[in-house]
């Protein structure tokens, strides 16, 4: 086992290491989202980093600290259940409630049009869902197990996730039954209206313009 | 010592794998970027949830600009390959195509392989019965989580078909049972007018 300050080292670079992941650019006022769909009591950890272009040394520089990012997460019933001012690292996590879309979504909150000179940020994006979000080499440390027993609470973790999915699952298919069945019962009597407006337009326009004839003593 | 060993296990190609929904809006095109060390195997794999004709355009290219893969139209889509350069490795989601119709689409790009359970894992000894078990189980729920994951978007995308299926029966019908009624009240206002305008020119011959 490793010694507890090379434990902290170790734990430090792998998490330096893990949002220097994937990235992307981002505009001044641009807001980008992205979606997670979740089933319920579903842990997210979402992880950034930003970097702003400088034009001297041609290269990205870790971004100035006046330059943050918001972050606003909104739950599947569009009601916000994160809307904060991160800096330019940055760190959210939230459980969901609900099971469903969840929306993430960013972007800087930069005033000063002078810093974007030049145009993009680029932003290191790493989120992390479910068993995903746990820190195995720190649990076993905090527990003190063996490497048998963690990776049996790996297992654990994993079962748990597929099991939270399938109940999931079960929701989206009764949403999507209901939705059938609705689009079905439509079909039928909206068809049923339509033929009967049909006819009864059709009787009426024979009957108004017989009457109309009459009138005017041409039948 | 202990530090270099470390930076060294980093650097062995144990990067975490992205797994990414964003929404892609029309006429848009939204670029990826991973730094990746040479000989490690990745993989992207994308599908498009909801949107139009549920396709998108797809590229990725290596740091010195050329293209691994270039896919038009594609619904879903899997693509491993091994890095050949260290490097900037780019991929991109063109929507350009599309007027109004804006996509959602997700994508997974696994880079090397998971890490490893124990920071010290450079074993010795081979793994025991019970640790290896333990492995091929790990293994085989990893696929089912990922088996899960496609399954859930194929059902998304069936059911943004089903809603959007819905409203359309709905914003149809009325629109239709409305046309019905104004087609029907104007035929007969029209044949109405024919005889109105006969009449009086007839009355006015006749005297």
């Amino acid at each position: 086992m490793l010694s507890a300050p090379a434990a902290r080292a170790f734990l430090l670079l792998s998490w330096i290491s893990s949002i220097s992941a994937l990235y992307f650019h981002i505009g001044e006022t641009e807001k980008k989202c992205f979606i997670e769909e979740i089933p319920d009591e579903t842990m997210v950890i979402g992880k950034y980093r930003t970097q702003l272009w400088d034009k001297q040394s041609g290269s990205f520089l870790p971004a100035t600290p006046g330059l943050g990012m918001h972050v606003e997460i909104k739950d599947p019933d569009t009601k916000i259940i994160l809307s904060r001012q991160y800096g330019s690292d940055g760190r959210f996590t939230f459980t969901s409630h609900t099971p469903g879309e969840h929306q993430i979504c960013l972007h800087s909150n930069s005033t000063k049009m002078a810093l974007f000179a030049g145009g993009k940020l680029r932003v290191h994006l790493d989120i992390q869902v479910g068993e995903h979000t746990n820190n195995y080499p720190e649990i076993a440390a905090k527990d003190k197990l063996t490497e048998l027993q963690l990776r049996v609470r790996q297992l654990l973790d994993q079962v748990e996730q597929i099991q939270k999915e399938q109940n999931y699952q079960r929701y989206r298919e009764e949403r999507f039954r209901m939705t059938s069945e609705s689009t079905n019962q439509r079909v039928l009597w909206w068809s049923i209206t339509q033929t009967l407006i049909l006819i009864i337009t059709g009787i009426w326009q024979m009957k108004h313009l017989k009457s109309f004839f009459e009138a005017k003593k041409l039948v | 010592w202990l530090a270099k060993v470390l930076w060294a296990q980093l650097l062995c190609g144990w990067v975490l794998g992205s797994e990414l929904t964003f929404e892609l809006p029309d006429n848009a095109k939204q670029c990826f970027y991973e730094d990746i060390t040479v000989g490690t195997k990745c993989t992207l794999e994308f599908q498009v949830i909801t949107g139009g004709h549920y396709d998108v355009d797809c590229r990725l290219e290596d740091p010195d600009g050329t293209t691994l893969y270039k896919e038009m139209k594609k619904q879903y889509d899997s693509f491993t390959f091994t890095a050949a350069k260290n490097g900037t490795y780019k991929f991109c989601f063109s929507n350009e195509f599309s007027t109004f119709t804006h996509k959602t689409v997700y994508f997974d790009f696994q880079v090397g392989d998971d890490p490893p359970l124990f920071p010290n894992e450079n074993r010795v000894t081979a793994l025991t019965q019970m640790e290896s078990a333990c492995v091929s189980i790990h293994e085989a729920l990893k696929s089912v989580i990922d088996y899960q994951t496609h399954f859930r978007l194929r059902e998304a995308q069936g059911r943004s078909r089903a809603e959007d299926l819905n409203t359309r029966v709905a914003f149809w019908s009325i629109g239709e049972a409305l046309i019905l009624l104004v087609v029907s009240i104007s035929q007969v206002v029209l044949l109405r007018s024919f005889f109105s305008d006969k009449k009086t020119t007839m009355t006015r011959v006749g005297s």
